[in-house]
Parts: C-alpha cells; structure tokens; sequence
C-alpha cells in the first residue's frame, strides 16, 4: 500500500517542507508533480515537519503535490553492467540506453575502519615529470588540482586518467559545462578506455541538487569495485561547485554561514567524500583526483582551503604548468625512496635551486645587477622550464630523473646544488668530473 | 557519583530515563521527556531496527533535550526512543591501554573491525580493555593500611611500565584496607581489594575505574611549575623554541607546511615516558601510517617496539563530528592517568582546529548566537581549559608525573589572526609557527624562526640563543634591505650577516626527517654541533669581496650538511669535524 503526504507547508528554493509521520532521517522520498516525479531526500525531522531536498529543484512544485517516502537511502544498482555508461546525479542514465540493474548499493556509507587500511605504497606512473619526479602520484591518494577558470585542468585530469593504468575509471561531473562533458567522452573514446569508465554527470544547467549526490555516486560505485579487488580511479570535476550547491543549500535551510556564506561543517562534507580514497587491506583501492577551481586564484578562498587541509596534497596548475611550489604529494615519501637512490635528492635539489632562481629573477626584474651566482641560477631556471615543468614534456621516471642531472651539469659545479657527495659521485654526468677535482678545500685531509 | 565510578555499561536499568524523538537535524536529535536529566550525560538514540546511538546531553530546555549524536543519524525517525543514563561520557582507566587504538569514544578500532569488517557500524561499542586477559597483581598495601582517592594498591607489570592499580580517584576518602588480594593474576574484573570508608560501608575495587572525559583528573599534593625540557631531537625545538614536560605548545600552520609530519617525528623521537596521539578530524592515512610502523620501530631507550609507549586515539575526518569532539577529551583523560602513576606523557593533539570546528558545527544547529567566524562564542575559554589540563604535579607519595600537551592549529588560510590561533597563543607556553615560505623552499622543518617563540628555558643558554636569534634577524633584514638596493648596495660585513643567518638555519635549523641520522638529533649532539655552529658565527672571516663570501660560506655549508648526516662518534663524523675545525683555524684559507 502506498502512503502519499500532500501537506506542503513551504516550499522554498530546492527545499519543501511537508507534514509526515513515520519518516527516518536521510531517506529517500518521490515527489510527484505536474512536472513529474523526482527523487528528494529528508535533510531535517521536526516534530511533524519534514523538510526535503528536491532533486529536480522546486520549480513547478504546488503545495498540493503528493510526496511518497521510499523507507531507505539512496541507493544505484550495481553491477559490471554500469561500465561504459553515462547517468546523471540522480543515478539515472544519460545515454539513452536502458534502465540499471544489478543490486541495490546504498550511497554514503559508514567511512572505512583506519585499521582496514593498507599503507599505500604503489606508486602510479603519469608519464608527467612535475608529478612523477617532484610529488609522485601513488594509489589510493586523494589528491586536488588547484587552479583558476581557464587553464587546462579538465584536459590535466583526462590525461592522467588515461596515463595512469587503473582497472576502472570514474568520471564525477559537477557543474560541467556540456562541451567539457563531450571532450572527456571523445579522449575516453580516442585512448580506448570507455569501456572500463562509468561517468556521472551534472552539467550547468541540471539542478542543483543532484550535483551534490554526484560524488557520492562515483564514490560508492568505486568503493564497491575497490571492495572486489579492482584499482579504481575516480576523477572528480569541478568540487567547488559541489561546495557551492552546498551552500546554497545550507542558506536555504538557515544555517549560519561561517565563512564566505558557506557551511561551518564544509570541511567535514568534503573530508567524508576525499576520504573514501582507501587501499584496502586484503582488496583493491579507491584513488581521487579532484579539481577545485580557485576563485581569483585565491588559495585561501574557503573551498581550496579546506580541501588541502584533507587531500594528501595539491596540484597547482598556473599558466599551463604544474607550479612547483605550493603543489605537493604527501604521499610521495611512501614511493620515491624505492625508485631510484637519486630521487629524492633531485627532487629537493631541483626545487631548492628553482627557488633561488626565482629571488634572482626577482632582482632582475628590479634592474640589479646580477653575480656569477645569479647567472647561473637563471640559465638552470631556464633550462628546468623548458626540458622539465612544461606540461607536454611525456617521459618516463629514470629518464627525468637523467635530465635533472643534466641541466644541474649544464649549470653548476657540483658542491653548489647542495646534493651530498655520495650522490654526485654516482650520477654527476662524467665529463665535467676533472674540473670537480679542483674543487678547493673539499679533498680531505688539506 | 562515587557509587558509578567501578560499573561496568550495562543494558538499560531502572535507573534510566525514557524520552522519544521529536526532531533530527544533522548530528543534532532533539528528545522529549519528563523525567531527570543531566547535563553531558550519557543517552542512547534508540533506531526502530534497534540500533542504539551513543549521544551526549548539550542542552536541557524545560521538557525537550538537545544530544549530540556520535553517530550518523541516517533512519533515525520522529517518535524513536531515547534512553538517558546518569553516567557522564567516561573513559575507563585500567592495565591495557597502551599499545591500543582507539576511537573517540574508546572504542577499539581493530577488535570492531575484527567484529564487524572493513566498514564502521553505528551503534557497535566495544569495551576499552580486554576483560578476559590476565594480569600480575602485587599488592602493595596490606589489610588495615588507610588509604585515600588515587593512592596506590598494587601494581601490575603493563609492558615496561609498572602499572599502579589505584584507590578510584573519584571516592571521597579516608578509607581502611579491609581486604587486598595476595600476588597473584586477575583480570580487570576481578575485585582485587575491599575498602571501608568513615561511612563504615564497604567498597569492592577493581583494575578498572571509570573517569568523566571532561573533567580534569587530578589527585595530587600540588602542581608544580615545569623545569625540565622535553628533548624532541628536532633541533629548532631544543635549542631555539624549548618545551618543557609539563609544559604547552602550539603548532599552526597552514596545509602542507609540515604540521603533521612534525608531529609524527616528535611522537618517534620525543624522550619521554608514554605518547599518546589523538588524531583528531585529519586525514585517516596519517594514522595508519603510524599504526602500522610503531609496532616495528625499536625505542632506543627501551629496546622495544614504540608502540608499547603509545595509545593512539583516532578519530579522522569522515567519522561523525561529535565523537572528534570527545576525542580530545578522552586522549587527556587517558594521559591523566598515567601521569598520575609518577610518569610523563606527552598528548598530541592534530588538530585542535577540527575539534574547534566540531564545536562550531554543533553550536550552529544549536542556533546559538555567533561569535568570530561563527565559532561558539565559550570557544576561548573551552581552549583555554584544555590545556590547562597539562601541567607537573606532585603525587601524595611524593613522585612526580607530567602530561605535556602539544596542539596542531590548522588555521583557515594560514592566517594566523583566525580565532583558534589566537585563542591557543594566549594560553601555550611555546609557540612553533610553521611558514608556508619555508614549507614551499623545502626548509623543513618549517618552523619560522623569526615568529616563533618559547616561554620555557631548554638545553642551551638563553643568552646564546639571544644571539644567534639576533643574526638570523639581522639577516633576515639585510635581505630585505638587498631587494631594494641590491646586492651592489650592500656592504661585505652585512651580506656576511646574511651569508652566516642562512648558514644557521641551512646547517642547523632545517633538519632532514628522511634521514636516518638526521631525523633525530639527540641532546648531547645538539649542544656539540650547536657550539661549533656559534664558533662558525664568530669567527670574523674578513672576506675580500661577496664572491669570496659566498664561495667559502657554501664550503662550510656543505661540510655542516654532510656531518649532519654522518652517525655520532663515527669515523666519518670525526673526519667532517677536521674538516670543520681546519676551516675555522683557517678562516676558510686553508
């Protein structure tokens, strides 16, 4: 028998109250309009008053509309079925194939037991000297690409989804503009991974609502693969939409905003979706990779803050390059000890140098005149521009790793790059190795 | 009170209060009832398929009574039972909790997941210790002794430790030793002595007692004022920014800049009795890294593994955000204890911005008014009373415990002018400041030395660490004169200031936590290499020019960084100290 409620008391932005009984917190509820049905979902139990977020938004929602509530979460069936197919953020399909089927899953579960977890230690290969070298990307990492509106990110994200070798891949869209939608889907295609790709995807001009069960979906969906031993990577694009549907949800409701007009529990939102990146003992493994734009390149701008307070680290992509500062893995140290003995000394090295290069340009561009030092700092800024941090520089590891030492060779003697002597005696390209034995006061014993 | 201290949970009994849900709103329920509740005590938010939810009371108004649920409330309906207990949110104290992780609430996190899988379960709570394992007892007092609240029993052998089995701190004394058990093994369970009090009623006592998280422990003749430093072996804590056992400290600093790292080494290599780490509302993996390889690292003072020493307390992001408001609490109230068996422990909090934060989010359902970027506005006073919980403190017998307690501060922005910082600053004795610059030059640590500061007196003398503070100073302003007027602007002597600021912090200062030698640098080391650094300082070089300058004070740099990495009293070691020294004597000519 089914039970409708049709007391509509208000209705206000994607928000409608109504008056019910014997309804649990969270569930899952159909909205039945002149428009349509919709899905919605108990976000506050009042004495009689029950108040629900609609998926579809209010709009055309009467006061005597029936509401019928489902008695349990939101759930999407599961199965290898899913793969290939593009839904939206109510879970339903968006490329005009049939119905899912499969086993319901409920979305947002209980987070994972921290015992449960392994120690990631796998680290994932993208081909991306800025990554592989300086802040290694490694499995079950949850990791942000911070930028502003109008760099490449969405192309940084499916170009490392295609590079980085995972059994599944899961596209989470928020707030996609259509034609981004339609370029994921074409590089998918081209690099012939579509059919081990599942993609959710609010776009612009869907309802709000439904972009905030997007990450949740992907996330499950993902979590479910993990749990069967798969290595699952889910790109996430863009959350500080995903944030700003929240807000707007939380004004709606009259919650106090604490910063920027957003949510005081933003932080605890974002950290139950990031944290869902597991490598599970005894099972596969959940990576994810997020966008966050930066509104006016503002790192302290609520969404970008928050977010690298959970993620392990952050990509800063500013002027079609990974920066090298403020960008981070923090995982890297899990991973680049057991690549090469080397690496870890030129990723500091490098960066170090890099760091200097920047205050000699600075004085520069102020008109000083520059030292023997600050000569070389400048031709090695170059030099590392050109052959290292630029975007379309596609090499393995060892082979960045080579051309590091290289330009420090080309630019430097050796006691000048800080790197400690065991190390430069084994990889200091050979024939600058006479003038390094008239290095003054370093031979022993003088 | 009294009577409940040596309970066991037990299923709902006369004693409980009955309510019904009338409203759910996050982590928020809101209950009526008619009968008597207490203010922060215990009730259960009973789900139709009988899930019962361990909440707390944060607000009684006539017959409706606000919990914060430390669960998801996901199900929970209109109408659902709630049960309100007398017992205040307790954490029990017995034999057993070093070695353990735990959750907020003292729940055992590997036994849940060896009970209930690789998800956590609501309404699943497990008890704190094991009640089956068995323990030595030796009796330390005997029939006809008269004893007081904390005084000590017996004791049982807890790893390294001599664990004392004390008189429960919440019984109002003096009471007369009717019966103690002889040596012998007994579970926690087991009645190990019977007290009389004045009253002349008798009182069984066990290896367990329970204590209200939220109230400080503290049985002793008196507080002490701290003296003695607390050796982390991170060099810019020694020597520039001391903290004290006993004493507090703050760390706050934006992402990335190395807080958790720094805690992590400082949980390693801190020389001190028991660690106990409460991984409050951050990042899971961190924990586990920690889980994980504790258990393999050796404690080069105890020849055993690290993780006898330590009780983790673990409540990360994605769990419910009122159990990381108890989590603090409870970590604290577990260092207590063990303080008051004459030992020191140190807390570290990571992050006390995520419990601040906790409270926000429940203060907001509350509708209550706001105060700084919508924090409660007791946030202060709730800071400041935590960790007052640090402190020395001189036990009856006459031995000595410490609890110092270092906080993470995870300032929105890195802007150090947010509530949380400046709340913590005003109550913290040592103040390590992490700077972004720093972090993103790879000068790690990333405590800024500029900022930082430290109340307490450590292992060098203040009057040398004035000095070398004022070089780095000096240095830092010829640097910033330099991107005005430039390098040519500038004199031999004041860029040789500059050149000796950064050889202190790039020999000295920065430490590297991937190195085995270097991560951890031992008091005596410290102070030899720290002497000789003030030698480099010294000595008047009289460069010829900046090129010279520069040449030489890189020189010495690299001989510093490579003796930094060669193991104490190695031949190695000795060999960079020649070198050193021949460089000094020579003034870099020879």
């Amino acid at each position: 028998m089914r039970k409708y409620f049709d007391e509509i008391e208000r209705i206000v932005g994607n928000v409608v109250t109504v008056r019910a009984t014997g309804v649990g917190y969270g569930e899952l509820a159909l909205i039945h309009t002149a428009q349509g049905t919709s899905y919605a979902q108990v976000i506050r139990l009042d004495g009689p008053r029950v108040s629900l977020q609609i998926f579809a938004g209010s709009q055309g929602v009467s006061n005597r509309d029936r509401i019928e509530f489902l008695h349990r979460p939101m759930q999407i069936p599961f199965s290898d079925a899913l793969l290939g197919r593009v839904l939206d953020g109510s879970g339903r399909p968006r490329d005009g194939r049939v119905d899912l089927s499969g086993k319901p899953i409920a979305i947002g579960t209980p987070p994972v037991n921290p015992v449960r977890r392994r120690l990631p230690d796998k680290m994932i290969h993208t081909g991306i000297p800025m990554i592989d070298v300086f802040n290694s990307l490694v499995e079950s990492q949850k990791l942000p690409i911070f930028s502003v509106p109008g760099e490449p990110y969405n192309e940084l994200l499916a170009r490392i989804g295609l590079q980085a070798d995972a059994d599944i891949i899961i596209l989470g869209g928020m707030g996609l503009r259509h034609d981004d939608y339609l370029k994921f889907r074409r590089t998918f295609e081209e690099g012939g991974v579509l059919g081990r790709t599942i993609m959710f995807i609010h776009t612009a001009a869907d309802p709000v609502v439904e972009c905030l069960m997007v990450p949740d979906l992907c996330l499950a969906v993902g979590e479910q693969f993990a749990l069967q031993g798969k290595r699952v990577l889910v790109l996430l694009t863009d959350m500080t939409a995903f944030s700003d549907a929240l807000k707007e949800i939380s004004i709606i409701m009259e919650q106090i905003p604490s910063n920027r007009g957003y949510p005081g529990d933003l932080y605890t939102q974002l950290a139950r979706r990031y944290e869902k990146a597991v490598d599970l003992e005894g099972a596969g493994s959940l990576t994810v990779l997020a966008v966050v734009t930066m509104p006016g390149d503002d790192v302290t701008h609520p969404v970008p803050d928050n977010t690298g307070y959970i993620t392990e680290g952050q990509f800063y992509l500013r002027n079609g390059r990974i920066e090298p500062f403020g960008s981070l893995s923090r995982l890297k140290q899990r991973v680049n000890g057991k690549t090469r003995d080397d690496h870890r000394a030129i990723m500091d090295g490098c960066i170090q140098l890099y760091a200097l290069c920047r205050e000699s340009r600075e004085k520069r561009d102020m008109g000083f005149e520059m030292s023997e030092w600050d000569r070389k700092l400048l031709k090695y800024g170059e030099l590392f521009e050109q052959r290292i941090m630029d975007l379309a520089v596609n090499i393995p590891l060892f082979e960045a790793l080579d051309r590091c030492w290289k330009i420090l060779a080309e630019c430097f003697e050796p006691a000048e790059t800080g790197i400690r002597r065991s190390l430069i005696d084994k990889y200091w390209p050979k024939p600058r190795l006479t003038t390094e034995v008239r290095e003054p006061a370093l031979a022993a014993g003088s | 009170m009294a009577s409940t201290v040596a309970e066991q949970v037990t299923p709902a009994g006369d004693n409980v209060v009955r309510g019904k849900v009338i409203g759910v709103f996050g982590n928020l329920v809101t209950a009526e009832t008619s009968g008597r509740v207490v203010q922060n005590s215990v009730g259960y938010c009973v789900r139709s398929d009988g899930v019962r939810m361990m909440s707390e009371v944060i607000r009684v108004r006539g017959n409706e009574v606000d919990l914060q649920v430390f669960e998801e409330t996901g199900g929970l309906r209109v109408g659902d039972e709630v049960e309100f207990r007398p017992e205040m949110l307790s954490a029990v104290l017995a034999p057993g909790l070093l070695g353990r992780i735990y959750d907020g609430l003292q729940n055992p996190l590997p036994e849940l997941a060896d009970l209930v899988g690789y998800f956590l379960r609501p309404g699943v709570y497990l008890h704190a210790v094991s009640l089956t394992q068995p323990w030595a007892f030796t009796p330390r007092v005997k029939a006809g002794d008269v004893v007081e609240a904390g005084e000590t029993l017996g004791t049982v052998p807890e790893g390294i430790f001599s664990h004392h089995i004390m008189v429960p701190f919440a019984w109002e004394g003096p009471f007369t030793v009717k019966k103690i058990a002889p040596a012998g093994e007994y579970t926690v369970n087991q009645e190990i002595a019977v007290l009389v009090g004045a009253d002349g009623v008798e009182r069984s006592v066990t290896m367990q007692q329970r204590w209200p998280v939220k109230r400080p422990l503290n049985v002793s003749r008196r507080r002490l004022l701290p003296s003695e430093p607390l050796v982390t072996r991170v060099r810019i804590i020694d020597t520039l920014f001391p903290i004290l056992r006993g004493g507090t400290y703050c760390i706050p600093g934006p992402f990335g800049a190395g807080k958790t790292v720094l805690q992590q080494i400082t949980s390693r290599y801190a020389e001190i009795d028991i660690v106990i780490i409460a991984a409050c509302g951050e990042r899971a993996g961190e924990v586990v890294e920690t889980l994980r390889e504790f258990p393999e690292l050796i404690d080069p003072r105890t020849g055993r593994s690290l993780m006898e020493r330590t009780i983790i307390i673990c409540n990360t992001s994605a769990m419910p955000v009122a159990a990381r408001e108890a989590s603090v609490y409870t970590a604290a109230t577990l260092g207590e204890y063990y303080r008051q068996m004459g030992l020191d422990v140190l807390l570290l909090v990571d992050s006390t911005s995520r419990w601040a934060q906790a409270m926000r989010e429940i203060s907001g359902r509350l509708e209550e008014i706001p105060g700084e970027e919508a924090f409660p506005a007791y946030l202060e006073s709730r800071i400041a009373a935590f960790y007052e919980r640090a402190g020395v403190i001189e036990l009856k017998d006459g031995r000595k415990g410490s609890l110092t307690i270092g906080g993470t501060v995870s300032p929105a922005g890195g802007n150090f002018e947010e509530p949380v910082t400046q709340a913590t600053l005003k109550v913290v004795g040592a103040f390590h400041g992490l700077s972004r610059a720093r972090a993103e030059a790879r000068r790690f640590p990333s405590i800024d030395p500029l900022d930082s500061w430290s109340q307490y007196h450590g292992i060098i003398d203040p009057k040398v660490i004035a000095r070398i503070r004022r070089l780095l100073v000096q240095g830092h302003e010829v640097r910033q004169m330099m991107t005005v007027v430039g390098e040519e602007g500038i004199s031999v002597q004041d860029f040789t200031v500059m050149l000796k600021a950064d050889f202190v912090d790039n020999c000295y200062l920065q430490q590297n936590a991937f190195d085995p030698v270097d991560a951890a640098t031992p008091a005596e080391r410290q102070k030899f290499v720290f002497a000789k650094v003030v030698e480099v300082v010294d000595t008047d070089f009289n460069f010829a020019d900046k090129s010279e300058a520069r040449r030489k004070m890189v020189e010495i740099t690299d001989l510093f960084r490579n003796w930094n990495y060669a193991p104490w009293d190695s031949q190695e070691f000795q060999d960079y100290l020649k070198q050193i020294d021949h460089f000094i004597a020579t003034k870099g000519r020879g």
